[in-house]
Formats: structure tokens, C-alpha cells, sequence
């Protein structure tokens, strides 16, 4: 991969650039065709899997469908979905709060460890292949039911992690069964897995270049105004890339608090992920009127997320290189 | 003095990190009353008695939920593969009207939460008469088919951006269609974008758990996860090794991938991620 990248550069400004404007008009538009019968499996599935089923729910989220009466037979019910979720629901504004307990704290803890394992990695380690890789390799693992099922007898009550607690005199709490610590625990298990955003900052971490450190120590720059004025800026994309992606996944964790709860969301509803929630409401009481409500807020309220975050970005992502390279 | 300090900190770090890794694998050759004594990380004696009581735990066989998930996650890589690598030579390579316009709507689907549509879908599905029968598994795999993974869209098409345009123009004025373009010049070269995808397709499929939650509901059917997830609800102490057990197992493909393609897969989320 790396081999073509120098390249592209070069060429894509030089010779693309004329090949294009030469173009005879008549080759262009015999691209249309071509470019729709590859296009075509995207398109169908743009519109029977996502767009149709979107404006679908849209539909259901102001009826009182349940599966079990066909879908004409629906009744339309206004906003009732709606009114009952923002006002007569406590369990919405719980599992609300739940999740963004979740995201709002794991995924900075998160960001915090990966950026601080790729530090210390990319200060020429040898066999950084080797930790890199290892460092990843809960990522790869940890979104399965079989590791939440380890991660949660590891906490249960005589799980690993009292034990070892115990080798200090402490009793630990039954992590998972305790509702003050159940979602912490889900946490940690995010947490675990910080290597795939700390692959990301390692890359980022290669690109600043050595220059800027070594002008910054003559300037008498400790490591922490080093760390404060060079690193943070240079790799604020990056931060702010892996900021998106880990928020937007927070949101929507699901396996873990399944597993952690036997699908209930418990123990009294502490791990009641929003997406647990919505599944429990259309899958097991089959409320699916209501359930398309609370997935079309999901949405809005992801998409205000991220246009909140990208406005925000703006004030401390800086460009100063990608830019106009 | 420094780096070996640093060097120490890793591996600290690392033990901390892989231990959770390493007390399954212990624990999963405990006897069964073992496992209520010793919570260490080694069993004083390796007894393979939990994978055989796992094995047979259901009235259906493990071996038939690997085979299942096996399918699907086979079946998927196909479907990924093939349907991303068409719109990606699209958006990539081809001009054509409009291609702005999809390409935006093609990133808008990238951040969308596939949790959204599960219900709709599992309608529109269910209307369709491909929610459970003999063979529950099209809503799983049809949209595979149908490129709506939008990351591997997009990984492929950043990859192909990165072939020298001046092959296809070349093949261009000798004469060739863009399809011939395609399968003589852009498939062979795009292979390294499309082996990534298939191993990632591969890997989040066999994690997978909340579709396959939602529409698998015969035991027979059951993939891996889904099966793994019937041991939470016996929550006697016997059934802790042989939960163990299964569970290790259902991760063995996942980790050798991981083995095989290290390199690969930390190269991928690179591109993919920052190479814009």
C-alpha cells in the first residue's frame, strides 16, 4: 500500500489534471453508463435496505404497530410514541442517561490510554511491531459475547479481579451484580480495548515531524510543553477522527450490556444501553410502533452529536500541514 | 536507562492488558471444581473434560453453530467483497453524472447506526417471508450483497485512488471499455484493499451478535454467539468451564487471523482511517 502512495501525488496532479480537460465529450458520457451498472447493487441496496426501511420507521414511529396485526391494520396514533417516551417513560431517561454515562466517560478514558500507549511506543521501542500488535489484539476480540462473558465472571463476585484484590486485604463489591458498579465495569471493558485508536495515533504520532521537537528543546520546551504545543496540535486530527468514530460506537454499544444482564439491562436497569432499550421495546414487547420512535431520536440525536462535535473541532483541530500538502 | 524504564511500563501495561486473554484460556482447562477453588491463571491440572461437556452442553452440537456462523461469515466476505469492490471502482475510477451526489450520500451512510433500521428491516424482511423457515439466514447476507457495508466502500475507493491513473488512460486509448479496464487493470491491482476487507469483514461478522440475535430463533440455526449466550441462563457453577470453553473457541478463528494478518489488519485501519 505504502508503495503507491508516493506516487499518486506526482501523478494525480500532473498528468489526471489535462486527461480530463481534453477529454472528449463524447468518452465522459459514455462513462454514465458504465458507472450505473456498478453503481447498481449499491444503489439497490441504498434505497430496499437503507432508505426505504428509514422512511418506513419514520412511518411506524407514529403508529401502534406490534408485528403481530399486519401492517395496514397499524393504527396512527400521532405523536403519542413520542409524547410517551419524553414524559411517561422513566425507563427512556434512564437508559438515556445510561448510555450517555457510557460514551461521555469511556470514550475520553479511552482516547486517554491509546494516546498514551502510542507515546510511549513511538519513542523507538524495539519489537514495536510485536507490542503494537499485541496491543490491538483486544480490539479484534473484545466485541464478541465470548469476551463479555469472560469479562463478566472475571468481576463477578469471586471472579479474578476480587481475588486479586484480596491479595491486598480488600473485599471487592460484586461488580457486575452491584448496580453502582455494573456499567463501570462495561466500561473497562471498552477501555480494554484501546488499540485500535492507538494504532491510528501511532500513525499520527509518525507523521509529526522530528524538526518540530528539536525546535522546540532548543527553545527550552520541557517534554511537557513539548507534549502540550507540538504533539497535541499536530495530532488534533487525529484525535478528533478517533473522537468521532469512538463516540458514535459508544453510543451504541450493545453486546456487553446484553450479556452483563441476560438482555434485561440490569441489575435495576444500570446497564440499560439505549440500543438494549430499543431492542427490548421492539424485539421482546414487541412495541415496534414505539421502538421506530426511539430509533429515529437515536438518529437525531447522533446526528447532533457529531454536527456538535465537528463545530466544536473547529476551534481546536488544526490543519496547519494536511491541509496543503 | 530511560528506555528501559519505558520498555518496563509496556510490559507491565501488556500483562495487565493480556491477562483477562490468559486466565480464559486457563480457566477453561479447570475441573469444574477447580474453578470454584483456584481462580489463578493456571490450572494445577489441564483436564480437556469443559470442551466436551460444552460441545454437547445443547441438544444441538457445537459444531453445527460453528458451521453456521462459519456460513455466514464465508457467505459475507463474498457478498462484501464483491458488491464494495463494484461501487468502490465507481466512485473511484468512473465519471459519471451524479457521482458527487451518491459519493456524499455514500459517506452520510457511513456514520449511520445500523441500529436504526433493524426494525424496518426486520419487517420489510419478515414481509418478504425470509424471517425464519428452513433457512433464516437471507436477511443476514442480502444486504452484504448489496455493497451496504459503506466503510469497505469507502476503504476500497481510497485505495483505488491511489492507482496511477495513467494505467487506465493507457488501456483507454488502446481501445478498452471501462469494464475491461476493470477486470485487467483495477481488479488485479485493488488486491491488497480487497484482502483487507474480506478479513475484516470476516472478523466483525464471527463477532456479530446483535442481527443474528434478532433473527436467528431456532436452536438449529443458532450461529456461535447466539449459542454462547444460552449458557448466561443456566447460571449453575458446573457450567462455568464448559461457557469457558466454547467461548474460547468460538474466538480461536478470530485470533488466527490475527495471526496470519497482523500486518495487514494494522495497515488497514491506517488507510482507511487517516489517509484521506
Amino acid at each position: 500500500m505504502t508503495t503507491v502512495r508516493p506516487a499518486r501525488s506526482r501523478l494525480r496532479t500532473v498528468p489526471a489534471g489535462p486527461a480530463e480537460r481534453q477529454g472528449p465529450r463524447g468518452r465522459r458520457h459514455s462513462e454514465n453508463l458504465p458507472g450505473y451498472v456498478f453503481l447498481s447493487p449499491w444503489l439497490l441496496g441504498l434505497f430496499a435496505i437503507t432508505a426505504i426501511p428509514m422512511l418506513l420507521s419514520l412511518y411506524l414511529s407514529f403508529t401502534d404497530y406490534d408485528v403481530l396485526t399486519p401492517l395496514s391494520e397499524a393504527n396512527w396514533v400521532g405523536w403519542d410514541n413520542y409524547r410517551r417516551m419524553f414524559t411517561a417513560d422513566p425507563s427512556y431517561w434512564h437508559a438515556v442517561a445510561v448510555t450517555c454515562t457510557f460514551a461521555f466517560v469511556a470514550v475520553p478514558l479511552k482516547l486517554a490510554a491509546a494516546l498514551g500507549v502510542a507515546m510511549l511506543l513511538n519513542r523507538g521501542i524495539r519489537g514495536i511491531g510485536v507490542f503494537r500488535g499485541l496491543f490491538y489484539l483486544p480490539s479484534l476480540l473484545g466485541g464478541s459475547v465470548a469476551l463479555a462473558i469472560v469479562w463478566v465472571n472475571m468481576f463477578n463476585r469471586d471472579g479474578a479481579f476480587n481475588s486479586f484484590l484480596g491479595l491486598f486485604g480488600i473485599e471487592g463489591a460484586p461488580w457486575v451484580n452491584d448496580p453502582a458498579w455494573a456499567l463501570e465495569t462495561l466500561m473497562l471493558l471498552a477501555i480494554w480495548q484501546f488499540g485500535a485508536p492507538m494504532v491510528i495515533f501511532l500513525a499520527g504520532l509518525k507523521q509529526i515531524p522530528t524538526e518540530l521537537y528539536e525546535a522546540a528543546s532548543v527553545d527550552g520546551a520541557g517534554s511537557w510543553r513539548q507534549f502540550r504545543n507540538v504533539t497535541l496540535p499536530m495530532l488534533s486530527p487525529v484525535i478528533f477522527f478517533n473522537l468521532v468514530l469512538e463516540t458514535i460506537n459508544g453510543f451504541q454499544g450493545f453486546t456487553s450490556a446484553f450479556v452483563l444482564s441476560n438482555g434485561t439491562g440490569g441489575p435495576v436497569d444500570s446497564t440499560l444501553m439505549y440500543t438494549l432499550d430499543l431492542y427490548i421495546k421492539g424485539f421482546v414487547e414487541l412495541d415496534m410502533g414505539y421502538a421506530s420512535a426511539m430509533a429515529w431520536v437515536f438518529l437525531l440525536a447522533i446526528g447532533l452529536i457529531t454536527v456538535v462535535l465537528f463545530r466544536t473541532g473547529r476551534f481546536w483541530v488544526h490543519y496547519s500541514d494536511g491541509e496543503d500538502r | 536507562m530511560r528506555s528501559r524504564l519505558r520498555l518496563l511500563m509496556l510490559i507491565a501495561l501488556l500483562a495487565v492488558v493480556l491477562y483477562p486473554l490468559a486466565w480464559m484460556v486457563g480457566t477453561s482447562f479447570k475441573s469444574p471444581q477447580e474453578i470454584a477453588s483456584n481462580i489463578g491463571l493456571f490450572p494445577t491440572e489441564f483436564t480437556p473434560g469443559n470442551f466436551t461437556a460444552g460441545w454437547q452442553k445443547f441438544d444441538v452440537g457445537f459444531g453445527r453453530f460453528f458451521m453456521n456462523s462459519a456460513m455466514v461469515s464465508a457467505l459475507t466476505v463474498v457478498g462484501n467483497t464483491l458488491s464494495c469492490l463494484l461501487a468502490a471502482y465507481a466512485f473511484g475510477r468512473l465519471k459519471f453524472r451524479g457521482r458527487r451526489f451518491w459519493f456524499a450520500i455514500m459517506i452520510a451512510t457511513l456514520l449511520l447506526p445500523g441500529h436504526v433500521l433493524i426494525i424496518p428491516q426486520y419487517i420489510l424482511f419478515r414481509t418478504l417471508g425470509w424471517v425464519g423457515g428452513d433457512w433464516p439466514y437471507l436477511p443476514l447476507l442480502v444486504p452484504q450483497f448489496l455493497a451496504t457495508e459503506a466503510f469497505f466502500v469507502f476503504l476500497i475507493v481510497q485505495f483505488m485512488r491511489g492507482i496511477p491513473r495513467e494505467l487506465d488512460e493507457a488501456a483507454k486509448i488502446d481501445g478498452a471499455s471501462p469494464y475491461s479496464v476493470f477486470r485487467h487493470v483495477i481488479l488485479p491491482l485493488s488486491r491488497p484493499a480487497l484482502v483487507t476487507t474480506a478479513i475484516f469483514s470476516f472478523i466483525w461478522t464471527w463477532n456479530d451478535f446483535f442481527r443474528q440475535l434478532v433473527y436467528l430463533s431456532e436452536l438449529q440455526d443458532y450461529t456461535a454467539p447466539v449459542a454462547l449466550t444460552l449458557f448466561i441462563d443456566s447460571t449453575s457453577e458446573s457450567s462455568v468451564g464448559p461457557m469457558f470453553a466454547m467461548s474460547l473457541l468460538s474466538l480461536v478463528p478470530v485470533f488466527m487471523f490475527f495471526v496470519a494478518f497482523q500486518r495487514m489488519l494494522v495497515e488497514g485501519i491506517n488507510t482507511s482511517g487517516i489517509k484521506g
